[in-house]
């Protein structure tokens, strides 16, 4: 579903703000794989997500995506296939629009805009029932002003527009970090079942080591612009944080450092 | 009782002004408000949409051919200040100013001369100041009032439409826009385009209605069309929420910038301090957001309750 091979990138090469960002990333991902990734500070884990998005071109390297080489398409072009849902809930849906205008233009990803109406009756009974099934309020407020909203409910729309044409892949940038704890799992939780339902490959970058080891069906930990670790299936649902600490010790030969990493629950 | 009757009398004309300026003020809107960029190139675009219909019809096209024309040729500089900003990366207000100051030699060229008249008398038009009490389709109100009706109509369609959402969506949020798969740069030029497509339109018929085209027509235009979007938001904002009041509240805004105006005049204000007057509302109104902040951080109140434990 994914192939990433390769991928390097240098932001302000030549200069003394030279920073290695990504260094030879190669990864796989098989449809319905659900991959969670950690690392530190600086470790390359928003970069890779926006370089297979398309926001910087990579210095060399390939991503295909289904079968489609995308490395030189524009972020626009490949939006086709992914679903994206930043950290900040403000850059996910536009805040001057309504929620159902934010959803008609989601329903549009990948197809041409014409002039045919910008939402219909029909996407207008779609776009209420999917919203009922957030539990979060929103489906009697469809005209709303998406800027009324909560970061939660906004986190959880934007999850909801990412996934409603369907995307080969679904990026998820730290999402739920910008949340007050409560929120967070009830967005986390919206974003197994929207995931699960549809079997979706998904990146979904986390400072949560336990959400990073309960979450999905692959983990890996990234260091200096290289995944260090890449633990799948059963032998990642037996890990433990101490396990993890020291798997990355071992790979980096340094601590796991972070800011904002949670290391319980 | 001498000064109302005279305001009386002036009221159709700067009706009928405001009405062509509303269309002028609409277009700015569109790149002001929904693409959130301050597009100059409205100084020269509204000049050269004159300039194209004066001589259009001198040269004896039919009347609204030369409309249309003159609404295309505000289209085609349209792409261009759009192009400098997608293609070389100049920045918004210096793309604008770049086509601005190139638009007045080639405005120039068009007209061949600094200004052209158009005598009602002599030459068939639209609509002229001389008509505004004449009970007539030719007259500007009517004339002019029906074209806005109808172009609000349309922009509200068009607006409603997918491409219409996607330049909507391009000014709201620019990430969110590419996400979702909308080609933000194509966009923009699109806004560009039709908004100064409509700009040139409005200068078209304002070169009819006061009898002749002038290279220089066009100056401070994007000024009075400002006034315009403010008064009209600030008097209208908080009862006209669907997008076609919206539209039609930049044109009231038009409306009573030119009332005042010509208010002010007559009561007796220096006509060569108009653009003063124009310019020092506009710096006013865009400011009060700004100064009403600073006045709210200066009076912070202080907390007046007791404290069980102070």
């Amino acid at each position: 579903m994914l192939d990433i091979v390769g991928v390097e990138k240098t932001f302000n090469p030549g200069t003394i703000n030279e920073k290695k960002a990504l260094n030879g990333i190669t990864l796989h991902l098989d449809e319905g794989d659900f991959v969670t990734v950690i690392g530190g500070n600086g470790a390359g884990k928003s970069t890779m997500l926006n370089m297979i998005a398309g926001v910087y071109p990579v210095d060399c390297g390939s991503i295909v995506i289904d079968g489609v080489d995308v490395t030189r398409l524009p972020e626009y072009k490949r939006a086709k296939y992914l679903g994206r849902v930043f950290q900040d809930p403000m850059t996910g849906t536009a805040a001057d629009m309504q929620i159902e205008e934010n959803l008609a233009l989601a329903a549009r990803r990948g197809k041409i805009r014409g002039l045919k109406a910008g939402i219909t009756a029909k996407e207008r009974r779609e776009f209420r029932e999917l919203l009922t099934m957030l539990d979060l309020g929103l489906e009697d407020r469809l005209t709303a002003k998406v800027g009324l909203l909560s970061g939660g409910q906004r986190q959880a729309l934007t999850l909801l527009m990412a996934t409603l044409s369907k995307p080969k892949v679904l990026l998820l940038d730290e999402h739920t970090a910008a949340l007050d704890p409560k929120t967070a799992k009830k967005v986390l939780d919206i974003t197994e079942e929207i995931v699960g339902k549809n079997n979706l490959a998904t990146i979904m970058i986390t400072h949560n080591m336990a959400d990073a080891i309960r979450v999905g069906n692959r983990l890996i930990m990234m260091h200096d612009g290289r995944i260090v670790v890449d633990v799948k299936g059963e032998e990642k649902k037996k890990l433990t944080i101490e396990q993890l600490l020291k798997m990355f010790e071992a790979s980096s030969g340094s601590e796991f450092t972070s800011d904002k990493v949670m290391l319980s629950k | 009782m001498n000064i109302i009757t005279q305001l009386l009398n002036a009221l159709p004309g700067s009706i009928s002004q405001g009405l062509i300026w509303g269309i002028m003020a609409i277009g700015v809107y569109l790149t002001y408000r929904i693409l959130d960029i301050a597009d100059l190139t409205v100084d020269g675009s509204f000049a050269t949409g004159g300039v194209v219909a004066v001589v259009l019809i001198l040269n004896g096209c039919n009347l609204w051919l030369a409309m249309l024309l003159a609404f295309v040729s505000g289209i085609l500089v349209g792409v261009i200040t759009g192009l400098l900003n997608i293609l070389l990366g100049i920045p918004h207000i210096l793309a604008g100013i770049l086509t601005q100051l190139a638009l007045y030699s080639i405005n120039l060229k068009i007209l061949g001369k600094a200004n052209q008249s158009v005598n009602v008398n002599k030459t068939e038009l639209l609509i002229s100041l001389r008509w505004v009490r004449d009970f007539a389709f030719h007259n500007p109100l009517i004339t002019v009032g029906i074209v806005l009706a109808l172009l609000i109509g349309i922009l509200y369609w068009f607006f409603g439409t997918e491409m219409g959402c996607a330049i909507r969506a391009t000014g709201a949020n620019l990430n969110m826009s590419r996400a979702q798969g909308i080609n933000t740069n194509f966009n923009k030029v699109l806004g560009i385009m039709l908004s100064n497509g409509l700009v040139a339109f409005s200068g078209a018929f304002l070169a009819q209605f006061q009898g002749f085209a002038d290279v220089k027509m066009g100056q401070g235009a994007i000024v009075i069309a400002l006034a315009a979007v403010i008064i009209g938001e600030a008097l209208f904002g908080k009862i006209f929420k669907n997008f076609a009041l919206r539209l039609l509240s930049v044109a009231f805004g038009s409306i009573i910038y030119y009332i005042v105006i010509q208010t002010v005049v007559t009561l007796g204000f220096d006509a060569n301090l108009l653009k003063l007057l124009s310019a020092a509302i506009v710096a006013i109104f865009l400011g009060i957001p700004h100064l009403k902040k600073q006045y709210d951080q200066n009076h912070i109140r202080k907390y007046k309750g007791g404290r069980s434990d102070a």
